[in-house]
């Protein structure tokens, strides 16, 4: 986790951080961001297109958190310093007025049952899970993001789990949370996570023999040239566009 | 495959006898007897029977395929396939701009158009950290035109189901007064379906004259057209024969398979987010969380006849307010995000306001600039995730959306609910009749725009 926050001193990229900044908010370098026009080389005539920026996600956040995430995060680390489990955490971010819980892939059914049954926490309802491809964050390209309710504290919070792009599984929590059985399986069908465990991990919404995870970024959007009055557009993802 | 040397002609279509795995008879209805018959002379006979409905089957909401397996006609599996109406609506949003988002998710589950446009924008506005700016009018157009919403939907629910088990009735007068919601909606929105009305940051348009009153004519008519429906189906002892004890989940069912909705309540359990986790205002309305406690498909048609009369208190409430509220804002102040022109009526139907035109192309090139920017490029939204849930019809809709600080979002996924509900087709169906199949079914009220998005 220290290696991933980065260091402006170093970083050319990264904004100098002012005097008066609180010194509780970090960044999380996720990717970088070149050029405004998808304009390349010579038939950049702006200057523009030599743009450089990182894009800087919200960082681990640090005590005190506010609010009731103190207790929600006491109650599991009391839970978790009982085991052996201490690193099943990596960090916990606080953005927005929500609470994510990065967890590491192999504690991820663990740390799923004590959510669901510590009387301190119970997340009864899981709100299903979504995948995000991060093509910028190096050996994390996959996010899986399961979003958490407790009905009897009236809580959410947020679990979040990165895995390589070369290697992506993650345990299935079908057997904790029913309902992430047909979540899994698109989450799957649209960006290749492999949930071991699954009890029929297949294909949802594509057909069963559809080559590709289409909701990566690197799976074209498809479409063709609309020709109209003589023009021709192309389709969406081979427009020129901000960027 | 170097085959077709042979003279007869390759048959793309597998015919009536080949299957992998057993007999397959077309079974068109009446027909049972010859089928038993086929059968009688095998002597590998297993009374296990799959049938295969849909996806084209008026009784499967959309293009929703069942697989179920049959003893008699007892159900004893009972599978979903889904995916026949996927359109990668959440891909598509990743290549258009935040504001264009609104026209691809309105378009997902096309009986609550105005949910998924809240779900969405809620999340990109929590984004942008712009949730306390919106007016005070904007939130209010948009509970009233959910509450709106939440009776077509409903009305389509109860119509619907009640056309499957062969009251046509309550289909003819349920579509008869969803008529009306929509003709409300044209005026208010210009569609009837499709609206992206919800922006960022507020709403398109303010009301147009007289939608007041016929919001006010439409509350007055639906309290005398409402009872109709209870007086039809509450003690009517074939609805209640169909209904009652069919499509059975308790509430422990509904937490572990993620139901929400009036499925859950129908539990006993009254869990609303617009109660327990309020948005858009709905704390400050005087409204009740309606249950039942049978936990099953008549359970369900209550809670959702109850809520059409709280939708139409809260909606009563709006107008209320949208009158002392006329000609407040309805889009946030902050001109880097809200949408530069407001629309109007001109000769030639909806379009940009001729005084915008005029303001742009003859006044002020600095205003000229700022609506070219934001319209070819659009607003940045700050990095980071939101989860908006939001209370449809169906239950929990949520909009988890991801900005990495760009011009469009780097992802948006919605949480639909008839996605998460209709996981309980097996458990409500497996061990009933096959005809209570679709009243289970009708129960969920999935929608399969919402379902394969």
């Amino acid at each position: 986790m220290s290696d991933r926050t980065q260091d402006p001193a170093q970083d050319p990229h990264l904004p100098v951080p002012q005097e008066d900044q609180d010194a509780s908010t970090t960044v999380e370098a996720m990717g970088v961001r070149e050029g405004m026009f998808g304009v390349r080389g010579t038939g950049d005539t702006s200057g523009y297109g030599g743009l450089v920026k990182t894009t800087l996600f919200p960082g681990a956040s640090r005590r005190p958190y506010g609010g009731w995430f103190d207790e929600v995060a006491d109650a599991l680390e009391a839970r978790l310093g009982a085991t052996d489990l201490d690193g099943a955490i990596e960090r916990v971010v606080i953005d927005r007025g929500e609470i994510t819980f990065h967890v590491r892939a192999q504690d991820l059914p663990f740390v799923a049952q004590m959510f669901r049954d510590d009387e301190a926490l119970r997340f009864e309802l899981c709100s299903g899970v979504s995948g995000v491809h991060y093509v910028g964050d190096t050996d994390r390209e996959l996010h899986a993001v399961y979003h958490l309710l407790s009905m009897t504290h009236n809580r959410r919070v947020r679990l979040e789990v990165g895995v390589p792009d070369a290697d992506p599984h993650i345990p299935s929590i079908v057997s904790i949370y029913p309902t992430n059985d047909w979540h899994e399986r698109e989450t799957y069908d649209m960006f290749g996570i492999v949930f071991d465990g699954h009890p029929a991990l297949t294909r949802i919404l594509m057909p069963d023999d559809w080559p590709g995870h289409p909701q990566r970024k690197d799976y074209p959007l498809g479409g063709i040239p609309v020709e109209y009055k003589g023009g021709s557009i192309p389709p969406p993802d081979q427009r020129r566009s901000y960027n | 495959m170097a085959s077709s040397t042979d003279e007869t002609p390759t048959d793309y279509y597998a015919s009536g006898s080949e299957t992998s795995d057993g007999r397959v008879f077309t079974v068109t209805g009446q027909d049972w007897d010859s089928i038993t018959a086929g059968l009688g002379g095998l002597d590998d006979v297993e009374e296990r029977v799959v049938v295969n409905m849909g996806p084209q089957h008026p009784s499967t909401h959309g293009v929703l395929r069942l697989i179920l397996e049959l003893e008699g006609e007892t159900v004893t599996v009972a599978r979903c396939g889904i995916g026949y109406l996927h359109t990668g609506i959440e891909k598509n949003m990743e290549y258009r701009s935040w504001v264009q988002g609104v026209t691809f998710c309105t378009r997902m589950d096309y009986l609550a158009p105005f949910f998924n446009e809240a779900a969405y924008v809620l999340s990109v506005e929590r984004l942008l950290g712009i949730e306390g700016d919106i007016p005070e009018k904007a939130s209010v157009m948009r509970v009233l035109l959910m509450e709106l919403n939440r009776i077509s939907s409903h009305l389509v629910c109860i119509a619907t189901g009640g056309m499957e088990i062969g009251a046509l009735t309550v289909m003819t007068i349920g579509f008869r007064e969803r008529e009306l919601v929509l003709d409300l909606f044209e005026l208010i929105t210009g569609l009837r379906m499709n609206h992206a009305f919800f922006r960022p940051g507020g709403v398109a348009q303010d009301l147009p004259p007289g939608a007041l009153d016929e919001i006010r004519g439409f509350v007055a008519l639906m309290k005398k057209r409402l009872p109709e429906y209870a007086d039809l189906c509450n003690a009517n002892p074939i609805f209640k024969g169909r209904l009652v004890d069919v499509g059975h989940l308790d509430l422990a069912g509904c937490l572990a398979l993620g139901l929400t909705g009036p499925v859950l309540r129908s539990t006993g359990y009254p869990w609303d987010l617009r109660k327990t986790q309020p948005y858009c205002g709905y704390e400050t309305y005087d409204f009740d969380v309606q249950t039942w406690d049978t936990a099953d498909s008549y359970g369900r048609f209550r809670v959702r006849l109850a809520e059409m009369w709280e939708s139409l208190k809260i909606i009563e409430q709006a107008a209320d307010r949208l009158a002392r509220l006329e000609g407040g804002p309805v889009m946030v102040a902050d001109k880097k995000i809200a949408w530069p022109s407001q629309l109007a009526i001109g000769s030639d139907g909806m379009g940009n306001s001729l005084d915008h035109i005029r303001h742009i192309m003859g006044e002020s090139m600095e205003a000229l600039i700022h609506h070219f920017k934001l319209v070819t490029e659009g607003f940045r939204v700050p990095p980071g995730q939101a989860y908006v849930p939001i209370e449809s019809p169906r239950g929990e809709l949520g909009a988890h959306v991801v900005s990495d600080g760009g011009t469009r979002p780097l992802r948006a996924h919605f949480r639909d609910p008839s996605f998460t509900n209709l996981q309980a087709t097996s458990v409500m169906s497996e061990g009933g009749m096959v005809a209570d199949v679709i009243v289970a079914i009708a129960s969920i009220d999935p929608v399969m725009g919402g379902v394969d998005r």
